[in-house]
């Protein structure tokens, strides 16, 4: 492999780079909320408001049924508002971000129902307000089912920047296009999807760990 | 006091028209068969079920006319034991033990002698650093109980606090319960359906029958003389026992 391959490799690499940890970092600002709004707001639950789950359950839902190519298509005049353009990694943000968000309130929600009931009622029979109890108790229990549920977003995510780099946003994704597939060059077709394949095992192995580090401190092997 | 569960298939009356007095400082057990409605009757004590109807005073606190706010206060001073124990995972023994003294804005410097004096009370001061999974279901316990204990409540519930337990655990969990209602002279209601339970510990108690109380009164009257259904039906399901077990050992002879 020539050098020039490398640095648009090293190019690519640090733009899906970029694009993944931001557009997590602003899913995450945003998911998290969203997913304890929909725990907490349950039926039985801590802040039990039948309609406000409704509501926001069914506004999650719309978002996810977009396939990912149309709702970065449909989010981009966004971007163009909120950055100045549509093109380039920053502006894929954006779209990404959003489209994640309802995913990984849905993770989240998921997590964070895995905590039994009765911790909760026990915190509630100590006199402990909502808060204490979303901070205290249902966070910290969740944690390692967080951890991994984030995992699966991040990855997610990854695939997601594949898409945008697809229309513009430039990554890997448009590196394997650009070059591997309308230029034939298999060999960066080839390096791009190895480097891809490395990134997501990285992710996953990284999660995996700090899930497990948890829970044995906590003495769950699993 | 009332209490109906509604399910979309039918309506529960769990609780209908309970009237209960329990004096300051008793160890007051209630009895009765699964389904009978213990359960519903203690958590609506701190409104973790909710009555339909009638009024709950504890201290002379009426906690069935407080909102939100009130009752969250008046429920750090009323501990709470669970069959399950519903530990904090993520938390230490001492965290556990905190965490109620936290939640009260105990002040903070006292909250380390106020956690150790208390694990001290049951037995489990070498373990403050352990997690709940890396205890005995009777260590589990014992720390629900220092939890339940820790900011000095002036009433303790206990539903079925040693149902998960071995024989051995359950004697020392109801001798550490005794112990404290003498030393402290903390009011401790408890559920069970444990004769023992109620013959070890209890000095008054009720039968609860299908949402309603059918009896109350001194524990000995309930060995001696009991007049509910349930209560003669503990009885001689006791006696039974007792007889077949004289039975068979005179059988060998
Ligand atoms: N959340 C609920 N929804 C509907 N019905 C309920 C609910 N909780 C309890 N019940 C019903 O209310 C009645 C009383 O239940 P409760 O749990 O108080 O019984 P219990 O005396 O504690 O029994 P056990 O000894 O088995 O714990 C039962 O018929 C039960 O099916
Ligand atoms: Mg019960």
């Amino acid at each position: 492999m020539n050098d020039d391959v490398l640095e648009l490799l090293f190019t690519g690499l640090g733009e899906t780079l970029y694009m993944v940890l931001l557009s997590t970092l602003i899913a995450l600002i945003l998911g998290l909320p969203l997913g304890i709004i929909l725990v907490a707001t349950e039926k039985g639950n801590i802040l039990e408001s039948p309609r406000i789950n409704k509501v926001l359950g069914t506004i999650i839902n719309v978002v996810r049924s977009f396939p990912s190519i149309i709702l970065i298509v449909v989010l981009l005049p966004l971007a163009r508002f909120i950055v100045g353009t549509t093109l380039g990694a920053t502006a894929a943000i954006v779209p990404l971000s959003i489209g994640a968000a309802p995913f990984i309130a849905r993770i989240i929600e998921n997590s964070l129902k895995e905590v039994s009931f009765g911790k909760i009622e026990a915190a509630m029979a100590i006199g402990a307000n909502p808060l204490t109890i979303i901070t205290k108790v249902l966070i910290p229990e969740a944690l390692p089912s967080l951890i991994r549920g984030l995992t699966i977003a991040v990855i997610g995510i990854t695939g997601m920047t594949a898409v945008a780099g697809a229309i513009g946003a430039g990554g890997l994704g448009s590196l394997a296009i650009r070059f591997g597939y309308m230029r034939y060059r298999d060999d960066i077709m080839l390096a791009t999807i190895i480097t891809l394949v490395i990134l997501v095992q990285g992710v996953q192995l990284a999660g995996d760990y700090l899930a497990t580090y948890i829970n044995r401190k906590r003495y769950k092997f699993d | 006091m009332s209490k109906m569960y509604i399910t979309p298939s039918s309506k529960i009356v769990a609780l209908e028209n309970v009237n209960l007095q329990i004096q300051q400082g008793d160890i007051f057990g209630i009895i009765g068969f699964s389904g009978a409605g213990k359960s519903t009757l203690i958590r609506c004590l701190n409104r973790l079920e909710e009555p339909d109807s009638g009024k709950i005073v504890i201290a002379g606190q009426e906690i069935t006319a407080m909102n939100k706010k009130e009752l969250q206060l008046a429920r750090r001073k009323i501990g709470m034991i669970f069959q399950q124990f519903n530990l904090l995972d993520a938390k230490t023994v001492f965290e556990n033990v905190a965490f109620p003294l936290q939640v009260s804005n105990y002040p903070k410097k006292q909250i380390k002698t106020r956690v150790e004096e208390i694990l001290e009370l049951v037995g489990l001061a070498n373990k403050s650093k352990a997690y709940p999974l890396q205890l005995s279901g009777g260590q589990k316990q014992r720390v629900g109980i220092a939890r339940a204990l820790s900011n000095e409540p002036s009433v303790l519930l206990s539903d079925e606090a040693t149902s998960a337990l071995d024989p051995q655990t359950t004697y020392s969990i109801l001798e550490l319960l005794k112990d404290i209602n003498q030393k402290l002279g903390l009011t401790i209601v408890l559920i069970t359906h444990e004769l023992d339970v109620l013959k070890h510990i209890c000095n008054h108690m009720a039968v609860i029958e299908h949402g309603k109380i059918v009896e109350t009164g001194v524990v000995e009257k309930f060995f001696l003389n009991p007049e509910s259904d349930t209560a003669k039906r503990f009885i001689s399901i006791l006696q039974g026992f007792q007889e077949k077990r004289v039975y068979k050992e005179g059988e060998g002879i």
